[in-house]
């Protein structure tokens, strides 16, 4: 008698863009569920398990924050190449967000604010200088939510999303199942 | 000049019996005398009127025409419909930019001129087109903009600078002189036939009410701003509906790009629109009327007030109409402010209350519950002019013109790339080749049938006629050639236009039109997918849940072009793999960045 093979965990890889990680944070609050979900997914690139670099194809992407700046498309873009599903949850990442408060003034307008004029800076930057260094990422014009920059397959709204929400969301993409959202997940007041 | 702003906003004010539902008629005035509405200005209206300031300001910021700063002595109002381009409006409205000195959008540095984009003004047959503090200049060339503005520098009056000519028919009455031309290219037997005010009435008040009603469900005559309802239904909800007062409303704020019969007809027909309101009043029990006339054909205004005198002066308006006493009804004149979404009937109705021009809530039906909550039928000019006729000519005449489903004739106003544009009143049945046939169109690519809100078909479907049953159309017919690149010069200019006239209630029409924009340009810039085009298909669905026509409509010129002319998407698509939303253009996305921190 041989043991019945375990089905391959699906693999998982999650990033925090322009966000505030507490997408992440919503998602560690699945609570004890955390031990249900390493039985059903292997993470590869993640803050959870530290993997700075994609070593596998992943199955599922999870994208929180959106792009502020050009490290941000680049991030995203390897996730769109080495993921099957791209999942964008949190406000962030679906439509700017908090960052994107920014696009309404232009990008000198608020460099000039944060580096130069503002009353926390100003006089404590003689020679004037805005950061910038070949190894420090470029700030885009505007703040870019992710489904402008990649093709993102599904949506999950929040600020943060309900960490059922999230947690439905993988049980369905990893079995297969339609998710049917519980009302009071997206139920925001 | 405070003093002269308080004077000015309480003779204004005294003028309307200090009513606040005519704040309308107040901030026309008002906005006439001193240039502009500035907040110091509308704070004196809502302190005059008695009520809070914010209603006073949200009125004011709904309408394009209300002005928050000055817009020039003279202030140039140039169209930017899908005809005006294709009439040569891009140069046109480069010479005034280049003459003035300024941008769009901007008043010159002398204050002299100021440029403004405006959606359709109703003279889609005489592109392209501008109005001049009110005045209409059609036919524009970049010559002309060069001496109009010459003109406005050499201080000459508008009166002046339109030299003194006018256009044809009623357009050269002394209290008109416009230049504005009819072109009447067919008339039927329904609104240009022989007509003689007074008649039809004088017929009415030998019957009652709802004999009259009777006659007008006979001929099942329906309405023709688009929708095509009954009006004898209309009539009789009304009549039954309870209430001490009720109201006639002509509706005439025509904005459907590419149409402009009301206009001709409040022109050459004005008595026998009047007069149809009338027998509406007396059906339904109505003692007061309003003619809500859109504020692009404000040229119009002192000769339909003379109209208006005229009628009461033949005892076709005022107490006892015809002899009949106890028939007591008289008509005003309500100007909008530029806002296509007044043409919906209840949205017309707030507006003339001197609000915002946002649909209500139905029901209750302005039948039931309309003008200051009171029962009001709201009826297209056109359908007004079908009642007369019908009563005097009588429900069989009536249904014998037209299909099965669609009785009497339709007034149709054709423009685009054909040799006759203008006025065609035809009877319902007609095809699409006939019209074209008759306007002299060659090597047609599209007919965009009843405006934006309608449809766009193709040569497959020109056989197809013009009937509620087949194509139903307010009037709109925009002839588009082979040349013109349909998605560019057409449909992104029609999702501009819904984009700019919703009116923000329903999150699906604010939201969906401006990302339908987006996604338009996308695609039309080349770097769309397959699943854009998808994605603006499927939005369809949700537009239906928006509360009026406008919302429910504004995404049909991309479906139906989408549904007749998939190919034309199609060959816009990006190549590549669409996963990489070929739209995002990093280097073009740093650019600022990198501009910002080169100073050092």
């Amino acid at each position: 008698m041989t043991a019945k093979a375990p089905r391959a965990r699906k693999i998982v890889a999650t990033t925090s863009l322009a966000g505030c990680f507490g997408c992440h944070m919503s998602l560690l609050d699945i609570d004890e569920r955390i031990l249900d979900l390493i039985e059903l997914v292997e993470f590869n690139k993640s803050p959870i398990d530290d993997i700075k670099t994609f070593t596998k194809e992943c199955d599922i992407g999870l994208i929180e924050g959106g792009c502020c700046n050009d490290e941000n498309v680049h991030v995203l873009t390897e996730f769109r190449r080495h993921c099957k599903t791209l999942v964008a949850f949190g406000e962030c990442a679906l439509m700017g967000g908090l960052p994107a408060l920014r696009n309404f003034l232009p990008l000198k307008e608020c460099l000039e604010e944060a580096y130069l004029n503002g009353p926390t800076v100003a006089g404590e930057n003689p020679g004037r200088i805005i950061p910038h260094d070949p190894d420090i990422p470029k700030i885009l014009n505007r703040v870019y939510p992710c489904h402008e920059v990649v093709k993102i397959d599904y949506f999950l709204p929040g600020c943060p999303p309900s960490a059922d929400l999230i947690w439905d969301a993988l049980v369905a993409l990893v079995t297969g199942k339609e998710l049917e959202p519980q009302y009071r997940t997206f139920k925001f007041d | 000049m405070s003093s002269s702003i308080a004077q000015t906003v309480k003779t204004v004010v005294s003028r309307y019996g200090g009513d606040a539902t005519r704040l309308m008629d107040v901030l026309i005035d008002v906005q006439d005398e001193l240039g502009c509405l500035s907040h110091v200005t509308t704070a004196r209206i809502a302190h005059t009127l008695g009520v809070p300031q914010v209603d006073v300001e949200q009125t004011v910021s709904f309408y394009h025409f209300f002005a928050r700063e000055p817009r020039g002595k003279f202030a140039v109002y140039l169209n930017d419909s899908v005809v005006a381009e294709f009439c040569g409006r891009g140069e046109v409205a480069r010479a005034f930019e280049e003459a003035a000195g300024c941008r769009f959008g901007e008043v010159t540095a002398d204050g002299v001129v100021g440029l403004f984009h405006t959606a359709c003004i109703g003279m889609s047959d005489q592109e392209p087109a501008a109005l001049v503090n009110g005045q209409v200049f059609p036919a524009l060339t970049p010559d002309k903009a060069r001496e109009l503005v010459a003109g406005m520098r050499a201080g000459k009056t508008v009166e002046e600078l339109k030299g003194g000519r006018t256009g044809d028919g009623q357009n050269a009455h002394p209290l008109v002189r416009a230049l504005v031309h009819n072109h009447i290219r067919r008339r039927g037997v329904m609104v240009f036939d022989h007509y003689q005010p007074g008649e039809a009435l004088r017929k009415v008040v030998a019957m009652s009410s709802g004999e009259v009603i009777g006659v007008v469900k006979a001929a099942s005559v329906r309405g023709r701003g688009g929708a095509g309802f009954p009006t004898g239904m209309k009539w009789d909800f009304a009549r039954r509906a309870a209430g001490d007062v009720k109201y006639v409303f002509c509706n005439a704020d025509e904005g459907e790009p590419g149409t402009f019969k009301d206009r001709v007809i409040l022109t050459e027909r004005p008595q026998m629109v009047i007069e149809g309101m009338a027998i509406a009043a007396y059906a339904v029990g109505a003692q007061r009327g309003i003619l809500y006339v859109r504020n692009e054909y404000r040229y119009l205004r002192s000769y339909l007030e003379h109209v208006l005198e005229d009628m009461r002066a033949q005892g076709l308006l005022g107490a006892a109409i015809c002899g009949q006493s106890g028939f007591d009804f008289d008509v005003s004149l309500q100007f909008g402010a530029g806002a296509y979404v007044c043409g919906e009937e209840s949205a017309l109705i707030e507006s003339a209350e001197g609000k915002r021009g946002e649909p209500r809530d139905r029901p209750p039906f302005p039948v039931e519950k309309g003008y200051l909550q009171k029962p009001t039928v709201v009826n297209n000019v056109e359908t007004l002019c079908s009642a007369v006729q019908v009563m005097l000519k009588g429900a069989e005449w009536y249904n014998r013109l037209g299909t099965e489903k669609s009785k009497g004739t339709k007034v149709l106003c054709v423009s685009g790339d054909c040799d006759r544009p203008g006025i065609y009143e035809v009877e319902w049945g007609f095809s699409v080749n006939d019209i074209l046939q008759e306007a002299g169109a060659r090597d047609v690519q599209a007919v965009q049938v009843g405006g934006p809100s309608g449809s766009c078909i193709g040569p497959g479907e020109f056989g197809r006629v013009l009937a509620y049953e087949d194509l139903a159309t307010g009037g709109s017919f925009i002839i588009i050639g082979q040349p013109r690149d349909l998605l560019k010069d057409v449909v992104l200019n029609f999702a501009r236009f819904f984009r700019e006239e919703s009116c923000g209630s329903c999150v699906p029409c604010r939201a969906l039109t401006g990302m339908a924009q987006v996604v338009l340009e996308r695609v039309i810039a080349g770097r769309g997918t397959a699943e854009d085009v998808e994605r603006l298909q499927s939005w369809q669905k949700i537009m239906r849940n928006n509360r009026c026509g406008l919302g429910q409509t504004a995404l049909n010129p991309v479906v139906s072009t989408i549904r007749n002319f998939r190919p034309l998407y199609d060959a816009r698509l990006a190549p590549g793999d669409p996963r990489f939303v070929p739209g995002f253009d990093l280097s073009a996305a740093v650019k600022d960045y990198e501009a910002a921190v080169s100073k050092g």
